[in-house]
């Protein structure tokens, strides 16, 4: 029992990290799209690019990560989640496809009218991807996965209010993560323009999230009371720590003090995702299925948290030695 | 009694069964191309760094190409993979669902592997000109060992489909589920073994066939012999040896999986003194047309001419797999294996006696030819493992039918999983292509186009 919660918490830091680092990453490609024309938008579009290309592999397998931890450790559940949900699943592995050959191909092909279209489907696809994944995490919260082989609906139970909030939510925090991310960057280069702009957007983005935040309020009273009552009692702590967080954040923004805005943003983002897992407690899939009875058996759960451990011991230092690489050679860029 | 059971099971198959196993198919087969290199690439890239550190201007060129190429091939294979993690629960949630905590945890410790070799290709691409030369070639040693170690988790995770052990079962259900037994069993150690040399082969033969092209069409500098001499140098190693692990390995099946063996050599009755069949088709319980040498299955299979080995006769025929893709798919393999093994003899004795390679252009046509052939063996023997191992999902325990998705409509998946397999096929070999021929061209890993090494400013 508490075992299970374990793995399932370690899956759920996963979780996190991948909202954080690839959300982050997304985002980035939302605003290559939205850089504007070539020209005008070049500044914008190198800088993303530069912020992406050794890093964005790494932060894409923690959603592999966080797939083999739920199969192994809760397979019912995966395989509930997975059958149901497989359209957006697809979508959002071909939108993954699309982007990671795109990011790629396009620096590797000469014509400039290739590259484009390259670009033009990273883009793209930063957009739709997180937009599906949003909608697969709203058709569980909202209790449209029942337990079983493709139980569910195949079509409602991701086109549907939550999962319509979800989606959105997830675009715009991804948009937002990245543009937070980006400013520092960008400072970081000694571009005040550049940085500037990034802010400008992401206080934008701040009040659109906002909104969408609000309106998800009502959304949720309506279409999935369980959750809306969960975020009320056992997540309102989380729920208020994201408020403020994100308030924190702009803040810091409208300051321009980005260092502190990233990390009161990034922990905005984690607090509704705990705030979420905290909601549907102790259900891994609301409202029949509940963490223990998708549980795989004692010794699979208790061999998976000792490699967990083992895993992350080297699998920490890595990262580690992989953003300090990165962030050094950002510095040496800059007194260049 | 279960035949009848097995067969209410077929007809209960969901309409769109074959699209499951297609789409699983293609991603597969298209995976484990880019897989390979993942595992087989880094060792021999590593190797020619270290050779132009020492001052060889050609090695450190080709170090810096085939850099970029892993670059590229890696950052596929990461979205390859993904859509196959996807898969695992969109198309066979009945596997996962009831063997997942078995079955799954392999992939559980493949997930760290491939997570440290994501970081470290990160490194190696983006830190070329930033860390010292020895830093760097120490960032490829976590490279070479997570590729390795990948290949056996997965491996291992396939090895059990055939063997299953690790778990009992009552009344249906999995009980006392023991992941780590289950990944050491009967199969793992011939299976992966075999995995990890038609990688180096698939590798080795590829990359030699790239530069025996440039030489064919006249560019017969030491850059393109050298581009050709190293990576053939671990095929040439490798063929060989895996003639005998082929021995190894349909030792291990021939003993856990008779049926599927029978298959693989389209052998219908059971019988002692059995003849090898080579080719042929099988019609009605017979094979015709094959190349027939006697007693040859019962002295490989047992060592022993005068041996029994068992055949298809010895289960109902809906527990029979389809004999003759499986059977022509498993001869190519082999057939192919031996052709490699004899280009490597032929390369072995050409470089015994004159420290050189065979000078005539049929040696480099071989050559041309073999990475196409490596692929084609790789295909084939995946093809005639899994289609061998039908209608089995988990051997004897599930069948492939229990484990595919209910939900309507899977047809439409492989349909948009097989448009986006052939674009990302024709640009992969086209950037491929042109990493090949153009060194200024750029790996995703590496951010900005940075300084040339010296060693690379040498006239191509």
């Amino acid at each position: 029992m508490i075992v299970d919660n374990a793995v399932l918490a370690v899956m759920f830091i996963g979780l996190t990290a991948y909202a954080l680092f690839a959300g982050a990453d997304f985002g980035a490609g939302v605003w290559d799209l939205l850089a504007g024309g070539t020209r005008r938008g070049r500044d914008q579009r190198d800088l993303i690019e530069h912020s992406l290309a050794p890093v964005w592999e790494a932060n894409h397998v923690w959603l592999i990560f966080v797939l083999v931890v739920l199969w192994t450790g809760f397979p019912p559940a995966f395989a509930a989640i997975a059958s149901t949900l497989y359209i957006p699943l697809t979508l959002a592995a071909l939108g993954m496809i699309a982007r990671g050959a795109a990011f790629a191909f396009r620096k590797t092909v000469p014509s400039l009218s290739v590259q484009r279209f390259f670009g033009a489907a990273f883009a793209f696809s930063s957009f739709v991807t997180p937009f599906f994944l949003g909608a697969v995490v709203g058709g569980v919260a909202s209790g449209r996965v029942p337990p079983g082989i493709a139980k569910g609906d195949v079509v409602t139970s991701w086109i549907n209010p939550t999962s319509a909030l979800g989606g959105a939510l997830a675009v715009g925090v991804c948009a937002y993560l990245a543009a937070v991310l980006l400013c520092g960057d960008a400072q970081r280069e000694a571009s005040a323009e550049l940085a500037d702009r990034f802010r400008t957007q992401a206080l934008v983005t701040a009040l659109v999230v906002g909104v969408i935040a609000a309106i998800g309020i009502l959304v949720l009273r309506a279409d999935s009371p369980r959750l809306f009552d969960g975020l009320l009692h056992r997540g309102l702590p989380l729920m208020v720590v994201s408020a403020l967080a994100g308030l924190a954040s702009i803040l810091l923004l409208v300051r321009r003090r980005y260092g502190w805005a990233r990390i009161t943003g990034a922990l905005a983002v984690t607090a509704v995702l705990w705030g979420w897992a905290a909601a549907q407690y102790p259900y891994i899939l609301p409202p029949s299925m509940t963490i223990t009875q998708a549980a795989a058996g004692h010794t699979t759960q208790t061999t998976m948290l000792v490699s967990l451990l083992i895993g992350s011991v080297l699998l920490l230092p890595a990262l580690v030695f992989l953003y300090t690489l990165f962030q050094r050679a950002h510095n040496e860029r800059t007194t260049v | 009694m279960i035949a009848e059971q097995l067969r209410l099971v077929a007809l209960d198959a969901p309409a769109d069964f074959v699209y499951a196993r297609s789409q699983m198919a293609l991603s597969l087969g298209w995976h484990i191309i880019v897989a390979s290199t993942g595992v087989a690439f880094p060792g021999m890239v590593v190797f020619a760094e270290w050779r132009g550190h020492a001052g060889d201007a050609d090695m450190a060129r080709l170090a810096r190409t085939w850099a970029r190429a892993i670059g590229v091939l890696f950052a596929v294979g990461a979205v390859s993979g993904t859509i196959l993690s996807f898969e695992m629960g969109m198309l066979w949630p009945g596997l996962m669902s009831r063997f997942g905590e078995i079955y799954g945890y392999p992939f559980t410790l493949e997930g760290f592997a491939f997570f440290l070799e994501a970081i470290f290709v990160g490194i190696y691409l983006f830190g070329w000109d930033r860390l010292s030369p020895r830093a760097h070639m120490l960032c490829a040693v976590p490279i070479i060992l997570s590729g390795i170690a990948g290949a056996f988790f997965v491996v291992a995770a396939n090895a059990w489909m055939n063997t299953p052990t690790g778990f009992r079962l009552e009344n249906g259900q999995v009980v006392g589920a023991q992941p780590v037994a289950a990944m050491f069993n009967p199969s793992t150690a011939a299976e992966v073994v075999h995995m990890l040399l038609a990688a180096w082969m698939v590798v080795g033969f590829s990359v030699a066939s790239v530069y025996a092209v440039g030489m064919l069409r006249g560019r017969r500098d030491r850059y393109h012999r050298l581009g050709l001499l190293l990576p053939l140098t671990a095929a040439v190693i490798a063929a060989p040896v895996q003639i005998v692990v082929g021995d190894w390995i349909a030792g291990v099946v021939a003993e856990h999986q008779p049926v599927k063996l029978a298959a693989l050599e389209a052998h219908y009755e059971t019988s002692r003194g059995v003849a090898l069949s080579i080719g042929g088709i099988y019609l009605d319980n017979e094979l015709r047309y094959e190349i027939s040498i006697p007693r040859g299955l019962s002295l490989l299979v047992d060592h022993d001419p005068n041996s029994e080995v068992i055949g298809l006769d010895s289960v109902p025929p809906d527990q029979r797999p389809p004999v003759n893709i499986t059977h022509l798919a498993y001869d190519t393999m082999v057939g192919v294996g031996f052709a490699l093994a004899a280009l490597a003899a032929w390369t072995a004795l050409a470089w015994w006696r004159r420290r050189d390679i065979p000078r005539t252009k049929w040696y480099l046509r071989a050559v041309a030819l073999s990475g196409i052939a490596a692929v084609a063996a790789l295909e084939a023997g995946w093809v005639a493992t899994e289609v061998g191992r039908q209608p089995w999902i988990v051997y004897q325990v599930m069948l492939t039918s229990e484990a595919v998705s209910t939900a309507p409509g899977l047809r439409y998946g492989f349909y948009a999983v097989f448009l986006v397999y052939v674009v990302l096929t024709v640009m992969t070999v086209y950037v491929l292509r042109r990493l090949a021929g153009r060194h200024e061209a750029r790996a995703p890993q590496e951010a900005e186009p940075s300084e040339p090494p010296r060693a690379e400013a040498a006239p191509r």
